[in-house]
């Protein structure tokens, strides 16, 4: 049963199409992310929930009602801004119970529900602060009790630990999560940040050039990327390119190039002669010495290691077979019981299984180079 | 530190006391001598000057110097605070168009500016004719004269003084906030008053303060546009000082002036320390 529901939203901005034709249909209570690169039109379609925002087309509907022409002030959803947008000359207090002090409750009545408040979000001692005298992480969790405190159908965030460093935004992310099990209210969370995205959702849906991309779970996005874009933007991925050879019940044989031709396995029926794309994460290809025989069933090539990065936890290296290039990342356990082996310039054995390589509905050339792509956009960054 | 901060500070403080300073204290001790028939002032103290102060003229002038003051100070702000929103909310190419608009009138005399109004508002001008012909106003009414002659001319010439400090402080406003407020279910008027203005809040009170002072002693525009019930407390001492040739009740006018000049500086002040510092971030 869908409680908020985009259908056929479209907005341009100029000649700049934001949000081309989206329709959404988000389930209530659930943690739902907007995720995508900036630009992909994910906050302009929040900013449309907020009232802040109208679609040029299209219609959006909350609880089986008509939001779409509504003034912000008269939709029950309540923000929480990247830059956080807290009144300076109003204190701690002030600033949550401002929501309530604007539909009009007694003055007793926002005591105590600010007061509740600032417990949920452990800032009863700053109360009477004023917002200059509080840390990043404290005007965060202002925003979020200044959104919480009127009980909204959703809590539309936009972006909201993007102004953070790194260890406070996963100690967030982790409150954030606690919060919405205890408040049990809908959440739209827009973010860039496929980590924050994948670890936070009950279900994401992937944007790129105001499109939605992929519907699904944060497994299922992650594991079954449906196209090129979510496969390069959501992790990192190798892209297998090649054309089918042969067919069988539940597997096909596809030649990448000259030397290097693969099974894998197909849920589509595949015809031979067909172009087809592939993804397969790093994480899923594993090295052993070159004169050791892979498990079975598994695809192997000889490689040489080109680099070596080390990330504590896992380790990440780039090989070479021909002309073609491969992203490995190795646990941790892995990459040191292969030590002597693993050195720069040495020949080793990538395998994987053929299950774990993963065809792609649709590709695009461009998305490979996604990385470069994404860092040539303008970066929205914390003032 | 303390040292190099006083050496530094030692000239502009030499010149204030040199200045504004004894100028103003002498003021104050010229309202306690006796005046002599050559205009000048008399040997010994005299109570005659202060004295003069009861003249039930007085407050009646200090009244309307009041109101037209505050009058005038309420329509600039009113009429300054949608210009310096929408400057503030412009493109940057058209920012600096904007602001040199408000700024273009500068390049003319401020006397032939108040002239033009005289022309303007005259009774045979292009102004009162029409009003006339359209029997908006009486036949035998004058625009000219009046102590709102005085406002209109005075808001006109106010105007930019106001526009930019609230520009400058718009400028610096986070409209985010408007929005802000909309989400969390303030109308657009409310947001308007309860996180707008308290967020320029320095600005409105430079605005007030810049145009509040010099109005209290403005005598050119009442001198010009007003007439004999337009007077000011501006036009009194300026009476005081070249007619009457009365220096002492001159002073003791301006000594009266200056307290109250004082009064909105103290409340500023009061406002700027009190629990509510108004810094804009």
């Amino acid at each position: 049963m869908s409680f908020l529901r985009f259908e056929n939203i479209r907005k341009s901005f100029g000649s700049f199409r934001a949000v081309d034709d989206v329709s959404l249909a988000i389930g209530k209570g659930r943690v739902f992310s907007l995720l995508g690169p900036s630009g992909s039109g994910k906050t302009t379609l929040l900013r449309m929930v907020a009232g802040f925002e109208q679609p040029d087309h299209g219609r959006i509907f909350l609880d089986g009602e008509d939001i779409t022409d509504l003034p912000p002030e008269r939709r029950k959803v309540n923000t929480v801004f990247q830059h956080y947008a807290l009144f300076p000359h109003l204190s701690v207090r002030e600033n949550i119970g401002f929501g309530l002090k604007m539909a009009g409750h007694g003055k007793a009545q926002i005591r105590t529900e600010v007061e509740r408040m600032l417990q949920v979000v452990d800032l009863a001692t700053h109360a009477d602060k004023r917002i200059s005298q509080i840390s990043g992480g404290q005007k965060q969790r202002v925003a979020l009790a200044r959104a919480l405190v009127n009980r909204p159908q959703v809590l539309l965030l936009d972006e909201p630990l993007a102004a953070l460093d790194l260890k406070l935004r996963q100690h967030l992310l982790a409150e954030l999560h606690k919060i919405h099990d205890e408040v049990g209210i809908t959440f739209l969370y827009v973010t860039h940040d496929q980590s924050e995205a994948l670890s936070i959702s009950d279900e994401i849906a992937v944007m790129n050039h105001g499109r939605v991309q992929q519907i699904g779970s944060p497994q299922e996005i992650y594991e079954k990327p449906e196209n090129s874009f979510v496969a390069a933007f959501i992790g990192d991925t190798n892209f297998l390119s090649g054309t089918v050879t042969a067919t069988a019940a539940d597997h096909a044989t596809v030649q990448l190039d000259d030397t290097h031709v693969i099974t894998i396995t197909a849920d589509v029926p595949l015809k031979a002669g067909s172009e087809v794309h592939l993804s397969l994460r790093p994480e899923k290809i594993r090295l052993c010495p070159v004169d050791e025989p892979p498990p079975a069933a598994h695809q192997h090539f000889s490689a040489i290691v080109e680099e070596i990065y080390y990330h504590g936890a896992f380790t990440r290296c780039r090989l070479s077979s021909g002309a073609r290039r491969w992203l490995v990342d190795l646990p941790h356990q892995h990459a040191s019981t292969l030590m002597p082996a693993l050195a720069k310039g040495s020949a080793v054995r990538l395998h994987w299984h053929a299950a774990d390589a993963f065809l792609l509905h649709s590709y695009h050339a461009d998305d490979e180079s996604i990385e470069d792509q994404l860092d040539e956009l303008p970066h929205t960054t914390a003032p | 530190m303390k040292r190099q901060e006083l050496r530094a500070s030692l000239p502009s403080l030499l010149w204030l006391i040199v200045f504004v300073a004894l100028p103003t204290l002498m003021i104050f001790g010229i309202a306690f001598k006796p005046a002599n028939s050559q205009g000048g002032i008399a040997p010994g103290w005299s109570l005659a000057a202060v004295k003069s102060l009861a003249d039930p003229h007085v407050p009646l002038i200090l009244w309307r110097t009041a109101w037209i003051s505050l009058a005038t100070t309420a329509l600039c702000l009113v009429l300054a605070l949608p210009v310096a929103w929408t400057i503030a909310r412009a493109s940057r190419a058209w920012k600096s168009w904007l602001l040199l608009l408000v700024v273009v009138p500068f390049w003319t005399n401020f006397l032939i500016r108040i002239f033009a109004w005289k022309q303007i508002l005259h009774a045979e001008g292009l102004l009162a004719r029409t009003l006339k012909q359209l029997h908006l106003i009486a036949p035998d009414a004058t625009l000219l004269y009046q102590p709102l002659t005085v406002v209109v001319v005075s808001v006109y010439s106010f105007l930019p003084f106001a526009i930019l400090p609230l520009y400058a402080a718009a400028e610096k406003f986070d409209f985010s906030l408007l929005e802000a407020a909309r989400d969390l279910g303030a109308s657009r008027l409310r947001a308007l008053y309860q996180i707008f203005l308290p967020g320029i809040r320095q600005g409105l009170i430079t605005a007030a303060i810049v145009v509040f002072i010099p109005m209290l002693g403005s005598f050119v525009i009442p001198d010009l546009i007003g007439g004999t019930d337009s007077e000011m407390i501006g036009n009194k001492i300026a009476q005081r000082n070249f007619s009457d040739r009365n220096l002492p009740q001159a002073a003791a006018l301006s000594a009266a002036l200056t307290l109250i000049v004082l009064i909105p500086l103290v409340l500023k002040r009061r406002a700027e320390t009190s629990p509510a510092p108004p810094t804009i971030r």
